[in-house]
C-alpha cells in the first residue's frame, strides 16, 4: 500500500485525506446517464434563473444610469430603454450641471467630510469596547453588553430633540457650540453606529479561539499589543463588512445632517442637496439632474463595496487552528 | 530550569470544584505528566502554573519564587497548546520571534535564536511560511519552537498530540522526548492518553475528580497502583476487576470467585490481605497476567495448576497478529485476556484461564485502595534518592518471597500426586 511506503507522516497524513475525494469522484462516475443529464439540466436552471433575478434587481439601476446621460428632450418624451436604439442621444451635460452650477461637487466633498469620521471613529472605538467584552475580565461585563445591545431599538428620531438641548446646554454652561458643524454629526453617528458595531464585532471576536489570546499574554503582550497585533490583522473581514455599513448608513443619512448641521448650504452632504433638488423643482422635474445627482450618491458606495467584498469570502483564519 | 511546587491548591469555578487540595512538587529538569480523564482538573492545574488561570486557594512556586500573583508573562514559563494557537497572520519567522520581540531582545539574538530552534525541529525550509500552508505536524513543530526560542524555565504542553493521526503522534512522541534530553529543563505534560503518559513521562501524577490519585513513576504505577482508580487508568488493555471475590482461609488463603471457582492466594500477598480473611475484596488482574490453560501446562511442564485456573467461556477472539485479545465470561463477569496468537480458541469455546497470581492486586471494596499494594509511606516520596531505595529494597523483597512460594507450591503438589496415587 502507498501509505505505508511514504517515510514522512505529514505525507501519509496528505494522503488519507485525499482519499474520500477520489471516492466522490469514483461515485460521480457511477452515476446513470439519465441522471448526470439531470444533474445538468438542474443546475443550468438554477443558474439562469439566479441570473435573470440578478438582472430584474440591477434594472432600476441601469434605468437610472441611461438616464442620467440623456438629455433633458429625451427624458422627457421617451423611456429610457428606447435610448438603446438609434438615434444614439447621449450627453455628460447633466454631470456637468449638477457639480458646477447645482453645487454637488461641494456636497460630494461634505459628504466624504462627514462619512469617514463617521465611519472610523464607530468602527475604532466599537473594536476597542468589543476586544473589552470578548476578551477582558470586569464585573458586570455581560450586563453592561446587554444593555449596549437593547440600544440598538432606540429609534433615531427619538434622540433628535434630546441631543440637540444636550448640545445647547453644553454651549450654555461652557461657550463650547457644536450645533451646526461637524462635529456634532460625527458625535451623533459615532452614538447610534456603536451599539451594532459592538454587538457585530464582539460576537466576531469572540469566536476567535482563546489559545492565541492565551498564548500571547504568555508571550508578554499587553492587551493593547494583542489587539493591534494579533487582534485587527484577524479581524479584517468583520471589520470591512462594519466598514461598509456604516459608510453606508452615514453616507445615505438625511435626517442627521439635516438636523444638526442646521439647514447650512456650505456645508449640506450629498443627501440634503439632492432632496433640496427635488422640492426646488416647482414646475416640471428635472429627471436629467436628479437621475445624474443620484447616480453620483450611489458612485462612492458602489466602489467602497467592491472593494472590500472580497474580505466577506476571504477566510483569513484557516491555519491558525485545526478545525 | 526549576522545579514547580503546589501547596494545598484548590481551584473552583463558581461553587464547582475542580481542583482539591492539591499538594507536590515537580522537580528541576524532570518530565512530569498530569494523566486522567477529562474534567479530572489536569489542564486546570497546568493552567494555573501558566497563570492563565489563578488558583482558589494555597501556594503555587516556581523555583523559590511564589507566582500566584504574577502574570503569564513573568513566570519564564512557556506553554504549548492543544490547538497549536499559532498566529495566523505570521509566517513561521515571525510566530517564533513575537515573544522575543515584545522582550526586547536584539534583532541578531532573535534571528539566531529562531534558526537554532528551526534546526532543531528541521523547520528551515519553512520559515517563511504561514501556518495554513503547513500539515498538522508541521505547526506542532512550530508550536515547539515558539516555546523553545523563549528559553524558559518550564515547558508546559497541554495535550500537545491530541489532534495529529495515529502515525505521527508516535512520531512526535519521540521527538518531544528526545527535546527533553536535549533542552534539559522541567517539563508538565497533560494527557489523557495513558500511553503517551507511560512512554514519555519521568514521573506520571495520575488525577481524578480533581484529586492526585498517585504520583510515582510509570514502572510503580503499573506494578503498585495505589488504588483501582490507578489500576483502570494505567495499561492498555484495562485491567479486569472481579467484584464480590471472597478471602477464605482453607489451608493457605484462598480467594473464591463463585461456586466452585477458587484461586489460591501467594503467601507474601495473602501477608498483606491478613485482615481482609473471611471479607469480600475486588480482585485486579491485568489482561496479559493471564494465560490460556493448556499453554500454562505446557510452558511449565505441569499437569495440576487447578489452584491458577478458572473456566471460562469464549465470547470474541480479536487476532492482532502478535497476540490474541479473548473476551470470555466468567458467570456474571467480564474478561479479558491477552494470550498467543497460536493458541487455537474459537468463540463459544470452553476454556481455562491461567491466572499469574503473583501479579494479582486486592482491593478494599468500599475504600478501594489497593490492599497489596506496597505499603503506601514508599509510595510518592518528594526525593529521588528515598523512592528508588524503597522500591528497590521492595522488589528484593518480593523476588525472595516469590521463591519461598515456589517451595510451598512444590510441597502441595507433591502432597496432591500422592493423594491421586
Amino acid at each position: 500500500m502507498s501509505t505505508t511506503q511514504t517515510t514522512s507522516g505529514a505525507d501519509s497524513s496528505a494522503e488519507l485525506a485525499l482519499k474520500p475525494s477520489g471516492a466522490a469522484v469514483a461515485a460521480g462516475q457511477r452515476r446513470t446517464l439519465a441522471g448526470q443529464l439531470v444533474h445538468a439540466l438542474s443546475s443550468s436552471t438554477l443558474t439562469v434563473i439566479v441570473v435573470l433575478i440578478a438582472l430584474l434587481w440591477s434594472v432600476p439601476t441601469i434605468g437610472l444610469f441611461v438616464s442620467s446621460f440623456r438629455p433633458h428632450a429625451a427624458i422627457n418624451s421617451t423611456g429610457w430603454w428606447t435610448s438603446f436604439f438609434p438615434p444614439w442621444q447621449f450627453t455628460i451635460e447633466n454631470y456637468q450641471n449638477v457639480i458646477q452650477s447645482q453645487g454637488l461637487g461641494q456636497a460630494f466633498i461634505n459628504s466624504l467630510i462627514i462619512a469617514i469620521p463617521g465611519t472610523i471613529l464607530p468602527v475604532l472605538v466599537g473594536a476597542f469596547a468589543a476586544y473589552a467584552f470578548a476578551w477582558m475580565k470586569f464585573p458586570l461585563r455581560d450586563w453592561i453588553f446587554l444593555i449596549i445591545v437593547a440600544l440598538l431599538i432606540v429609534p433615531v428620531q427619538t434622540i433628535l430633540i434630546p441631543v440637540q438641548n444636550l448640545f445647547a446646554d453644553v454651549y450654555t454652561s461652557t461657550g463650547f457650540g457644536i450645533t451646526g458643524s461637524y462635529i456634532a454629526v460625527w458625535l451623533v453617528h459615532t452614538a447610534l453606529g456603536l451599539p451594532f458595531a459592538i454587538y457585530l464585532l464582539r460576537s466576531f471576536f469572540g469566536a476567535l479561539p482563546s489559545d492565541l489570546f492565551e498564548s500571547a499574554s504568555i508571550d508578554g503582550a499587553s492587551h493593547l499589543r494583542v489587539f493591534f497585533s494579533i487582534l485587527l490583522p484577524l479581524s479584517v473581514p468583520s471589520l470591512a463588512s462594519l466598514v461598509i455599513f456604516q459608510f453606508m448608513w452615514v453616507w445615505n443619512d438625511l435626517l442627521v445632517a439635516l438636523i444638526f448641521l442646521g439647514g447650512n448650504p456650505d456645508r449640506a452632504p450629498l443627501t440634503v442637496n439632492i432632496a433640496n433638488l427635488v422640492n426646488g423643482s416647482t414646475s416640471a422635474p428635472n429627471y436629467e439632474v436628479l437621475t445624474s445627482a443620484a447616480f453620483l450618491s450611489m458612485a462612492l458606495p458602489l466602489v467602497i463595496f467592491f472593494a472590500l467584498q472580497r474580505y466577506f469570502v476571504r477566510g483569513i483564519l484557516a491555519g491558525s487552528v485545526k478545525g | 530550569m526549576a522545579s514547580v511546587s503546589f501547596e494545598h491548591v484548590f481551584k473552583r469555578f463558581n461553587k464547582v470544584e475542580v481542583v482539591h487540595d492539591i499538594t507536590f512538587k515537580i522537580r528541576d529538569q524532570e518530565f512530569l505528566v498530569l494523566v486522567g480523564p477529562s474534567g479530572c482538573g489536569k489542564s486546570t492545574c497546568l493552567r494555573m502554573i501558566a497563570g492563565l488561570e489563578e488558583a482558589t486557594e494555597g501556594e503555587i512556586s516556581i523555583g523559590d519564587r511564589v507566582v500566584n500573583n504574577l502574570p503569564p508573562k513573568d513566570r519564564d514559563i512557556a506553554m504549548v497548546f492543544q490547538n497549536y494557537a499559532l498566529y495566523p497572520h505570521m509566517n513561521v519567522y515571525d510566530n517564533m520571534a513575537f515573544g522575543l520581540k515584545l522582550r526586547g531582545t536584539p534583532k541578531a539574538e532573535i534571528s539566531q535564536r529562531v534558526q537554532t530552534a528551526a534546526e532543531i525541529l528541521g523547520l528551515q525550509p519553512l520559515l517563511k511560511r504561514k501556518p495554513k500552508e503547513l500539515s498538522g505536524g508541521q505547526r506542532q513543530r512550530v508550536a515547539l519552537g515558539r516555546a523553545i526560542v523563549r528559553d524558559p524555565q518550564v515547558f508546559l504542553m497541554d495535550e500537545p498530540l491530541s489532534n495529529l493521526d495515529a502515525k505521527l503522534r508516535v512520531q512526535m512522541r519521540a521527538e518531544i522526548a528526545r527535546l527533553h534530553q536535549r533542552v534539559q529543563t522541567t517539563f508538565v505534560y497533560v494527557t489523557h492518553d495513558q500511553t503517551e503518559a507511560m512512554t514519555m513521562g519521568d514521573r506520571i501524577a495520575v488525577l481524578n475528580a480533581g484529586v492526585i490519585q498517585q504520583l510515582g513513576a510509570p514502572g510503580d504505577l503499573y506494578d503498585y497502583p495505589a488504588n483501582k482508580f490507578v489500576a483502570g487508568f494505567i495499561g492498555s488493555p484495562a485491567m479486569n476487576f472481579f467484584e464480590g471475590a471472597k478471602l477464605e482461609q482453607n489451608g493457605g488463603v484462598w480467594l473464591r470467585l463463585s461456586e466452585g471457582v477458587a484461586l489460591k492466594v501467594p503467601e507474601d500477598v495473602a501477608v498483606r490481605a491478613e485482615s481482609y480473611i473471611g471479607r469480600m475484596v475486588t480482585l485486579g488482574i491485568r489482561p496479559e497476567h493471564l494465560e490460556e490453560g493448556q499453554a500454562a501446562k505446557r510452558r511449565q511442564g505441569q499437569e495440576n495448576l487447578s489452584s491458577h485456573l478458572v473456566p471460562v467461556r469464549v465470547d470474541v477472539v480479536e487476532n492482532l497478529g502478535n497476540e490474541q485479545m479473548v473476551y470470555g465470561v466468567l458467570g456474571d463477569k467480564q474478561v479479558l485476556a491477552r494470550v498467543d496468537a497460536r493458541s487455537a480458541i474459537h468463540p463459544g469455546d470452553d476454556i481455562e484461564l491461567y491466572f499469574d497470581m503473583q501479579r494479582i492486586h486486592l482491593f478494599d471494596p468500599e475504600t478501594e485502595r489497593c490492599i497489596t499494594s506496597r505499603p503506601p509511606e514508599a509510595e510518592s516520596e518528594p526525593e529521588i534518592v528515598s523512592e528508588t531505595t524503597a522500591s528497590t529494597f521492595e522488589r528484593v523483597e518480593e523476588v525472595e518471597k516469590v521463591e519461598k512460594v515456589e517451595v510451598v507450591e512444590e510441597v502441595e503438589e507433591t502432597v496432591t500426586k500422592t493423594e491421586e496415587a
